[in-house]
């Protein structure tokens, strides 16, 4: 591992990130291409790289480099250019407050409390797992419920074992892989539950994660109830209808000592919050243009902050974008507003960015509400293009060309997914 | 080992029985049965000082509720803990529940209370904009107030144990046999104590110890009462304790802005068998939610971020017990249920009171010290005190707690004070209570507790006994977890 120490702590800089994981790097390293000449990027972890270091598993880097790397090779590469780009990189400290005049009081473990002034400010501090008490599953409150990803922490960055005999709630992308991860590990895996229909993780990681290692995936079910004084002894699992409510006619009890939740993550937006931003009420992250600027001027938005991804080369192609702006920001470069708002209709869950300009070209990342096949995405009546399957889990991106938003004079473009024939 | 008290339970009665005896000089042991003070049903009380006004005239409750109301701001200056007078309403949604406020009222003013009002519906909707334009009317009392109950039990352990007072946890009590000569043999897995009187403040079990020793036949049966916190983002909805109406079963379903300014909402009142059960439900939280909607519409189960259960200990007759028992120098405090935390400071004075009646020399300790050292809240310093802090100490510039803002070295010190699982330094610091549960900061606090304490992350607990949280990666047997 690599990690930078800053030559000397400056007391202003043009861009400041927060942030060191994969959309930070991406972040720092446009803003260098624009012109940016002192930059910082700034990580709670004593390493840059973010949740990189723990996801041991490949699958990483096909669309961003070309070939397929592990989390920690992923990460590596983002750095070295970091490092070969001359960014100060400040790790071991902490953005603790922001101003709407871009002052960052950082809490550092080697420089103390200090503020820096930002010409420009990219939020990209990740996100964060839901919880048992974001589902309210009930029952005693026992040890051994934890997140997939605080479980990845203990397996592959601590060499300990979250517990022997593991049940998963939730089919999210960290759960299956740690599936596959603790069945290595000599763990048992009793089953994956899953209260959707469907699975909220990638296809590939379903086949690969779950069907290649016999564990079972039970859609429509759920824990309804966890058992164990000291030590989770157990759980109660029951199916549930449509309203989702659990049928306890058809349930039955799985002994095991762990309950590894997967149940989706939340963009991280405690840092966001202290300056007065708009928020997606469906992402919950910043709002932001098509130069991802949230609504505080010269801040900007990117990666899991401003919606969950599912492949991190999303998050560093967007994370790029979002740098350039924030370097073209700090030089004075303005690229002229946004003029179309985006809506998310039909079996559309959301739109980022939430605007575009029709004077360039875009790329749109959105999810759909629930999985269909043979379907078509519209732009109104400007723009439709034949999808051959949607998947909540899997986000959809378009290029959308500035031809075609050109041909729109409403201030708000409705984006459809629909059946075809 | 002769002791002159052995205090058994080491809750919030516990703990104040032992800070109020350390004024003199005794030798004072306090028995505690879990691996912390206040792990049991302290740990999960809402938290609320109650104005005053509420326990019936002529009962003890009553008579004690008041009394300790009053102690609470010398504590609170002595002994370094959350707590602040926030005040409390008590709505009416209709005219029969009036009537009820002006009972309520009338209880209070007989008693002493202060600054009871009665407000009409636009008074409470222009002081607290966020409940229901049904309310009627509300009972204003600014007497009331709300603490951190678990940190009142550690700070009021550790001033007993600056004092001179010894605790001993993880002491759970097997048997108490009275001898010939007076005293008492207390036995416990680990060790004999000798003590010539006994205070039984053993909570939920307190039943159990005065059977043990000949001391009285009771049952207390548990209540049990689940409480739903709420994200931070809600801080501010309401500022006073909002209480419904009440009911002779329960005090109702409240919303309660926490010191730290958390909502709590809860708790639910149901009579279960088992003493050790905490499970919550789904009915629960259909009933919480459902009930405080009705007089604060904003709340949404969407904001949910945690959610607990606790055990009031009930008795017969449902007063408080607080006295010396046919066994001569063993004294009861059995029955404590609500507004036992509130009353907790008279209790104190009061088994003082009786400890000297039974016979017990009671000389003024002129070395006492009232005080505990205060505690850094980083995250609450003004700019110019964190950067000296985070200059002197690089661990009050590490980040422990992100949620909640809470530094390394606080969690530190909270592990030199005592601190020995994740629970124990999540209610002394609240490192871990935010958003996230612990999901940024349980493995640091656990590495920190590991290095402090010198023992393996396997041996790291949630709150002692089988709660381990991490197990080596080589094989072993199903039930065998961490190695302790």
């Amino acid at each position: 591992m690599i990690t930078a120490e800053p030559r000397h702590l400056e007391s202003r800089y043009d861009v400041v990130i927060a942030g060191a994981g994969p959309a930070g790097m991406a972040a720092a390293m446009g803003a260098r291409e624009r012109g940016a000449e002192k930059i910082l990027l700034i990580d709670r972890e004593r390493e840059a790289g973010g949740i990189l270091w723990q996801c041991i598993h490949h699958g990483f880097g096909l669309i961003h480099f070309g070939t397929e790397l592990t989390g920690p090779e992923y990460a590596q590469r983002c750095l070295q250019q970091v490092i070969d780009g001359g960014i100060d990189v400040l790790t071991d400290t902490y953005v603790y407050d922001i101003s709407p005049e871009r002052t960052l009081k950082l809490m550092s473990g080697t420089q103390g409390i200090k503020l820096v002034d930002a010409g420009a400010v990219v939020l990209a501090m990740g996100a964060r797992e839901r919880t048992r008490g974001a589902i309210r599953i009930g029952g005693e409150r026992p040890s051994g419920v934890l997140t997939a990803g605080l479980a990845q922490k203990f397996v592959n960055m601590m060499g300990l074992l979250p517990g022997r005999r593991v049940v998963i709630l939730g089919s999210g992308d960290i759960g299956l892989i740690m599936a596959r991860r603790l069945t290595l590990e000599g763990v048992e895996v009793l089953g994956v539950f899953e209260i959707m229909p469907h699975a909220n993780g990638l296809n590939r990681n379903v086949v690969q994660c779950l069907h290649d290692f016999d564990i079972p995936l039970h859609l429509s079910t759920t824990i309804v109830d966890i058992r164990g004084r000291e030590r989770v002894t157990g759980v109660t699992v029951a199916p549930v209808d449509e309203a989702f409510k659990p049928d306890m006619s058809r349930a039955w009890d799985v002994d095991c000592d762990t309950v590894m939740l997967s149940i989706g993550l939340i963009p991280e937006n405690e840092l966001s919050r202290r300056i007065n931003l708009r928020f997606d009420p469906v992402t919950t992250g910043p709002i932001v243009s098509s130069t991802m600027e949230t609504t505080a001027n010269g801040v900007f938005a990117c990666g899991n902050v401003a919606h969950i991804h599912d492949l991190v080369d999303f998050v560093s192609r967007e994370s790029l974008l979002a740098g350039r702006s924030a370097g073209e920001f700090a030089t004075g470069k303005r690229p002229p507003a946004d003029n179309i708002r985006l809506m998310p209709g039909d079996n559309v869950t959301y739109c980022v960015p939430q605007t575009v300009s029709s004077d360039r070209e875009h790329t749109i990342y959105m999810r759909v509400k629930k999985p269909m096949e043979e379907c078509t995405i519209k732009f109104g009546d400007i723009y439709s293009k034949k999808l051959p399957y949607v998947f909540p889990a899997e986000m959809v991106t378009i290029k959308m060309q500035a031809k075609f938003l050109q041909k729109f004079h409403g201030d708000t473009l409705r984006v459809d997914v629909v059946k075809r024939g | 080992m002769r002791y002159d008290v052995a205090i058994i339970g080491g809750g919030v009665v516990g703990c104040a029985i032992a800070r109020a005896l350390s004024r003199f000089r005794l030798r004072t042991i306090l028995l505690e049965k879990e691996c912390e003070v206040g792990f049991g049903t302290s740990k999960s009380n809402s938290g609320i000082i109650h104005a005053g006004h509420n326990g019936a005239t002529g009962t003890l409750k009553g008579e004690l509720e008041w009394a300790g109301n009053r102690l609470w701001d010398k504590l609170h200056d002595e002994l370094d803990f959350g707590f602040h007078r926030n005040g409390e309403l008590m709505v009416a949604m209709s005219p029969e529940q009036v009537s009820r406020l002006e009972h309520f009222l009338e209880q209070g003013r007989k008693r002493g209370v202060t600054g009871l009002e009665i407000w009409d519906g636009d008074r409470v909707r222009r002081e607290e904009p966020a409940l229901s334009t049904e309310i009627v009317a509300a009972l204003a009392a600014p007497t009331a107030g709300v603490v951190n109950p678990y940190e009142v039990c550690f700070s009021l352990i550790e001033n007993a144990c600056l004092n001179g007072v010894e605790l001993a946890v993880g002491m759970p009590v097997r048997a108490i046999r009275p001898m010939a000569g007076g005293g008492f043999d207390i036995v416990t897995p680990e060790r004999l104590v000798h003590a010539r009187y006994i205070v039984n403040s053993a909570g939920l079990f307190s039943d159990e110890i005065a059977r043990m020793a000949g001391a009285g036949d009771y049952t207390i049966r548990p209540r049990k009462g689940e409480e739903y916190l709420l994200d931070k983002r809600l801080k501010g909805l309401v500022t006073r304790t909002i209480f419904p109406c009440p009911t002779p079963q329960s005090k109702g379903i409240l919303v309660i802005p926490t010191y730290d300014g958390t909502l709590m909402i809860g708790p639910t009142a149901g009579f279960i068998d088992d003493k050790n059960e905490r499970s919550t439900t789904a009915a629960g939280a259909e009933e919480i939610f459902a009930a405080v909607r009705r007089f604060c519409p904003g709340i949404s189960e969407r904001d949910c971020i945690a959610e607990f259960a606790g055990l009031r200990a009930t008795i017969e007759g449902d007063d408080f017990v607080i006295a010396p028992s046919k066994q001569k120098g063993f004294i009861n405090c059995v029955g404590i249920q609500s507004p036992g935390l509130t009353a907790a400071p008279a209790i104190a004075e009061r088994i003082v009171a009786i400890l000297r009646d039974e016979g017990l020399e009671m000389i003024e300790n002129d070395r006492f010290q009232p005080r505990v050292g205060k505690r850094v809240r980083f995250a609450t310093l003004s700019l110019e005190d964190q950067v000296r802090l985070a200059a002197e100490d690089h661990r009050f510039g590490r980040i422990g707690c992100r949620c909640e803002q809470i530094s390394e070295r606080e969690i530190i010190d909270a592990i030199h004070a005592g601190a020995r699982t994740l629970d124990g330094i999540k209610f002394r610091t609240r490192a871990g209570m935010g958003r996230c549960q612990g999901g940024f900061c349980s493995w640091r606090s656990m590495q920190l507790l590991s290095s402090e304490l010198g023992i393996p992350m396997t041996a790291v607990t949630k709150r002692g006994g089988n709660t381990w949280i991490v197990c080596e990666r080589k094989a072993k047997s199903a039930n065998e977890g961490g190695d302790a």
